[in-house]
């Protein structure tokens, strides 16, 4: 899950960590009434979506007059942010950030994130914040240091201030920059984060470090333990049918084709998706029905799969483990009855009780497409969606 | 005929009275698998299919003499399952629960590394060693021993590998899912190592899909180490940059972990990668013959 630029600032600030004052408004006269209350003079509005690149896309404004602030505020809530990182659609904007304006002597850069191929911690960190880190991991990788915190232990004290050291502080700076260190770490765990990223990180005139732009990123596995992060969650930017998914305990993924897919596990649901598009077919969507999937889970696969207008044919590709095929094939059935499917479907079942499962679709006497691997599946729901064409 | 597990492994299932737990015990005693003990803390003194119920792991390791457990345990309860087999030093432990928190796995894999037990998953369908013994929730009949060893990060996409195999007569030594999530016991370096050491194992089928750098940093280890023919496939081609598909390790993050980047990384170590997942079959048996 990730956080918005406000919800993260609002939870690092539970921890004393400087971020500029400020608050999140949905309209041009809160956006006014915020910022007379931060002085009325120089102050910066910033979009609240989920993608970077907002600087550059126009989504963030230095603004030093009221007149700019209802001018900036009511054109930009309700358009749509096309950035670097959000495709050509681009993202609703429905609340904008009204914050104080911050001097800045230097521009840093800091994350904490999960390396996967040592199990430890990492903190990544550079003299050069404000930028794309990618960019200068391109241009100046010498420029970069990381950190590898075993998660046993903890951050130390020696490499917080190594940390400090690396970014050039020093005297109180080194003290003030390793006890901020810390407390971030704090915050990665306490809040199970799995990306916490603060670019810049921002050393002003008078030496107070503050965090400009927070990226957080929660571990959806450990959202369970953090009801309070359940309770800011936003579905605006997923679309419903992710959101229906995602009630029903499913994982749906929309894409741009026009073969629906179910299929039950990641692996496969990916692997499927690929083989269509190697035989010249473009999959609508991945679709995990899961492990324990119901008839009720299956039938709404099929609803979730519908939502998506341009589903010209779809491909069951069920191999059973823990998920029985007879549940699967019932489950098609309820389904061909309660969403009337008028497209080719394609069924390839195999595993746990597939002679079951065979016999039940065989006795339904419905229009299904059998197909007995997924060669054989990938090739019949192709032939079958030109066909309709 | 196999690596980690055989016919005289002895298997405690932690959480057998649950829903799954129950399920998959029946149809690992049905393959034939050795289930000594079941642990459900509270339900110790019961029985599951004559199974005894114990209510600690030090309990059931003690009056068992298991060597290996299978866990079925909730994710909430999932870490602290590990560390209870861990703590009794057992060999094997196999997790099959999906949806544990990352810093729970980083936490338990640091304290791993300091203790003897091996782990396989979490996330993962289990281990296979065809006609002697099956730890884990994978259907036991679409497998026949053979030479063959699979590893993989999938579950069901390692079925229809197997099933592609088993069609074409070609057995298995031993299957292992190692588990989708980002954080795993038992990598595909530590399963290639075991393969090669295996007499009884001619190939090896590696099956990856996007995300993190397992599979880059196995071409790098089999470039060195393995003289045995790999065959792969990459799953995830077709998947969007950002968006975490299904597996919570299953992400190209930062334009990093792409399938291009690893079939290149494995086909220049020497491993015949194919682009379809319905040619894996075909291609062992092209390399085998």
């Amino acid at each position: 899950m990730k956080l918005y630029e406000y919800q993260a600032k609002n939870i690092l600030h539970k921890y004393n960590i400087n971020v500029p004052k400020g608050e999140v408004v949905t309209n041009a006269e809160d956006a006014l009434i915020i910022y007379n209350q931060l002085g009325a003079g120089k102050c910066v509005i910033k979009s609240q979506v989920l993608a970077g690149g907002r600087g550059k896309g126009g989504g963030v404004k230095i603004i030093e007059t009221p007149e700019e602030v209802k001018t900036f505020t009511s054109k930009t809530i309700g358009s749509r942010l096309i950035t670097a990182q959000t495709g050509e659609k681009g993202i609703l904007v429905n609340k904008v950030l009204v914050a104080e304006a911050i001097n800045i002597k230097k521009e840093l850069y800091l994350a904490i994130s999960i390396d996967r191929s040592t199990s430890k911690i990492t903190i990544i960190s550079s003299t050069e914040g404000g930028t794309e880190i990618e960019e200068v991991s391109a241009k100046t990788p010498h420029k970069i240091f990381k950190e590898q915190i075993n998660p046993l232990l903890g951050i130390r004290n020696f490499q917080a201030r190594q940390i400090a050291i690396n970014l050039g502080l020093t005297g109180p700076l080194l003290t003030k920059a390793s006890s901020l260190l810390k407390t971030l770490f704090k915050v990665f765990i306490e809040n199970d984060c799995s990306l916490l990223e603060i670019n810049p990180l921002v050393l002003t005139p008078d030496d107070e470090i503050v965090a400009l732009d927070i990226k957080m990123e929660i571990d959806d596995n450990a959202l369970f333990q953090h009801k309070e992060l359940l309770e800011i969650k936003e579905l605006s930017d997923v679309s419903s049918a992710e959101n229906m998914a995602s009630d029903a305990g499913l994982s749906y993924i929309g894409l741009d084709g026009n073969i629906g897919c179910l299929v039950n596990g990641a692996g496969l649901a990916m692997a499927t998706m690929d083989i269509i598009k190697l035989y010249g077919g473009e999959p609508a969507n991945f679709l995990d029905v899961g492990g324990d999937a119901s008839v009720e889970k299956v039938t709404t696969a099929f609803e979730i799969i519908f939502t998506d207008p341009h589903v010209s044919g779809v491909l069951v590709n069920i191999f059973g483990g823990i998920m029985k095929c007879d549940i699967v094939a019932e489950g098609v059935i309820h389904a061909i009855e309660k969403v009337d499917i008028k497209v080719p479907l394609v069924v390839r079942l195999e595993g746990t009780n597939v002679e079951i499962a065979r016999k039940i679709l065989d006795d339904s006497k419905l229009n299904i497409i059998f197909a007995d691997s997924m060669k054989d599946a990938s090739e019949k729901i192709i032939n079958a969606v030109n066909r309709k064409k | 005929m196999s690596i980690l597990i055989n016919k005289d492994t002895k298997v405690i299932c932690q959480g057998i009275t649950g829903s799954s737990g129950k399920f998959h015990t029946e149809h690992m005693l049905e393959y034939g698998t050795k289930i000594l003990a079941g642990v459900t803390p509270g339900k110790g003194g019961t029985q599951v299919f004559d199974i005894p119920v114990f209510d600690s792991m030090k309990e059931a390791v003690e009056k068992t003499e298991c060597d290996t457990s299978i866990i079925y345990v909730p994710a909430p309860f999932a870490a602290d399952a590990i560390i209870e087999a861990v703590e009794t030093d057992i060999k094997l432990i196999i997790c099959i629960t999906e949806g544990i928190p990352t810093i729970d796995m980083l936490k338990v894999k640091a304290y791993l590394s300091t203790q003897t037990s091996r782990l396989i998953g979490p996330n993962c369908p289990g281990i296979i060693t065809p006609g002697e013994s099956k730890i884990g929730i994978m259907p036991g009949y679409i497998h026949t021993p053979g030479p063959v060893g699979v590893v993989s990060r999938s579950g069901t996409l390692t079925y229809e590998a197997v099933w592609q195999l088993t069609q074409k007569n070609i057995g298995q030594s031993t299957c292992i899912g190692i588990g989708g999530d980002p954080v795993i016991g038992t990598t595909f370096i530590d399963a290639l190592k075991l393969f090669q050491e295996d007499k009884n194992t001619d190939a090896i089928v590696m099956i990856g899909e996007i995300g993190g750098s397992a599979e880059e940093e196995a071409a790098e280890f089999i470039k060195q180490e393995v003289t045995k023919p790999v065959i792969s496939f990459i799953a995830g081609l077709t998947a969007p940059k950002g968006r975490r598909m299904g597996h919570a390790g299953a992400i190209i993050a930062g334009g990093k972990g792409t399938v291009a980047e690893k079939v290149s990384c494995l086909r220049s170590a020497g491993v015949t990668v194919v682009d379809s997942p319905a040619d894996i079959g075909e291609a062992v048996q092209k390399i085998l013959s």
